[in-house]
């Protein structure tokens, strides 16, 4: 074995690091904030509507992230949708993640007690102000451990980005290592990197979790 | 513009090829189903260094994306001397990572029956291993079934990756067909269609056995 190659790929490295990592940011805020606006839509739009999105999240669950990046990447040209592998990747992670927030968030907005909501609506609040100050707040804090763990299933779904050559770390260890056939080290500390990564926002996401919900514990 | 004839042509290699998709993935979630098993009863034995392996080993699976530990199966097999085909590297690396979500799956499973099972089984009687494969097993696998079609549902969208180390299932068999055809709209979408179909049946069949399980 002989890890001196790491020092001379540093900056490839680095660099496909902190695209991992922006992959990572930008894909789960975007397919979280997609999937709330597809939780709500379902709650309060119409029946058709509501049906239209459970055929757009069946489809979605029910295909590859490799296959969706595929007809969106290679596709999409085709039907005039020109982009370049890094924004591909990022619509693409959108779309993939946010039909899985989506439902996380519907069962989580299921959990919050219909007195709250029954007891706003008696005292007067208006729609809007009982999803911003009732059915969010609570909403949310019941659904953050399946978030964080969803954010998680992102972080490993980065990788698969490189196939359609988005330059995250996947993609920069396998250009070094076909650079020096250095695979199995290449890889091995790929493997490492990335399990050191889940573990420390599963973590993270543990911490936050204690935080949140530290109220409840403490009243009950 | 989309064209339907290129679609629908190109379903014939396609689904051809889904069968090795079917194929992994089964095969996958049987090895999966063995060593998961293996790993659940190392994370349940009284002794501390069975069970800090076993948590170690989930971790770790869980921690590494797929396509990370296929690569480094794929690369290590040659450095220890074996010589096996890509299909067999394949299935035994989605067997292997699926084990870790087999095992806590069959955890939560055991975690959910009724503690009075087994201390019902204890005052008949029963020698342990009686309660094991009389009682807590065939229990807790029928409440697994659920769960465990759910996660040959995530194999069959995982063996797409398998692609990567050259296995001709639908992903493969579909970048061969574009690359042939210069029409990836549409068969990639075809290849979605054959992914979903799959995994539509799958759904139903998980509908289904959790709507018979249910007590």
């Amino acid at each position: 074995m002989d890890w001196s190659i790491l020092q001379q790929y540093g900056p490839g490295l680095l660099s496909g690091f902190g695209n991992t990592i922006l992959c990572w940011f930008l894909g789960t805020i975007f397919s979280m904030a997609l999937g709330l606006v597809i939780a709500l839509v379902q709650r309060y739009g119409s029946r058709w509507v509501g049906r239209i999105i459970q055929v757009y999240i069946e489809i979605i669950r029910g295909t590859p992230f490799l296959v969706q990046l595929f007809v969106l990447y290679y596709g999409g040209p085709l039907v005039g949708l020109r982009l370049d592998a890094l924004p591909a990747g990022l619509l693409g992670l959108t779309i993939y993640g946010s039909p899985y927030f989506a439902e996380i968030f519907r069962s989580g907005f299921r959990a919050v007690s219909v007195g709250q909501i029954e007891a706003a609506r008696a005292i007067g609040m208006s729609e809007p102000s009982i999803v911003r100050r009732i059915l969010l707040p609570l909403g949310l804090v019941s659904s953050l451990p399946a978030l964080v763990n969803f954010s998680i299933i992102l972080t490993k779904e980065t990788v698969i980005l490189s196939i359609i050559t988005v330059p995250e770390l996947m993609y920069q260890v396998q250009r070094m290592s076909t650079e020096t056939f250095r695979y199995l080290e290449a890889n091995l500390v790929l493997a490492l990197f990335f399990w050191a990564l889940v573990e420390t926002i599963s973590n993270v996401g543990r911490w936050l979790e204690a935080r949140v919900t530290k109220h409840l514990i403490e009243r009950t | 513009m989309f064209s339907i004839s290129v679609f629908l042509e190109s379903f014939g290699p396609l689904f051809w090829a889904a069968r090795y998709t079917l194929l992994i993935s089964v095969l996958g979630i049987g090895l999966g189903l063995v060593i998961g098993t293996l790993v659940c009863a190392a994370r349940l034995s009284p002794y501390a260094w069975l069970r800090r392996s076993a948590m170690l080993w989930v971790s770790f699976l869980r921690g590494v994306p797929l396509l990370v530990q296929l690569l480094v199966f794929y690369y290590t097999l040659p450095v220890i001397g074996l010589d096996v085909p890509a299909m067999v590297a394949a299935v035994v690396t989605v067997g292997i990572c699926a084990s870790a979500y087999i095992s806590e799956i069959w955890r939560g499973a055991i975690a959910a029956l009724p503690r009075g099972q087994a201390e019902a089984a204890i005052a008949i009687g029963m020698t342990p291993r009686d309660i094991w494969t009389r009682v807590i097993l065939p229990q807790a696998f029928n409440l697994s079934l659920p769960a465990l079609i759910n996660e040959l549902i995530l194999l069959v969208k995982a063996s797409s990756l398998v692609s990567v180390v050259g296995i001709l299932e639908i992903t493969r068999a579909s970048q061969a067909q574009a690359a042939t055809t210069f029409r990836p709209l549409e068969v990639y979408i075809a290849a979605a269609c054959i992914y979903l179909a799959i995994n539509l049946c799958l759904a139903v069949l998980g509908r289904y056995l959790e709507h018979r399980t249910a007590i």
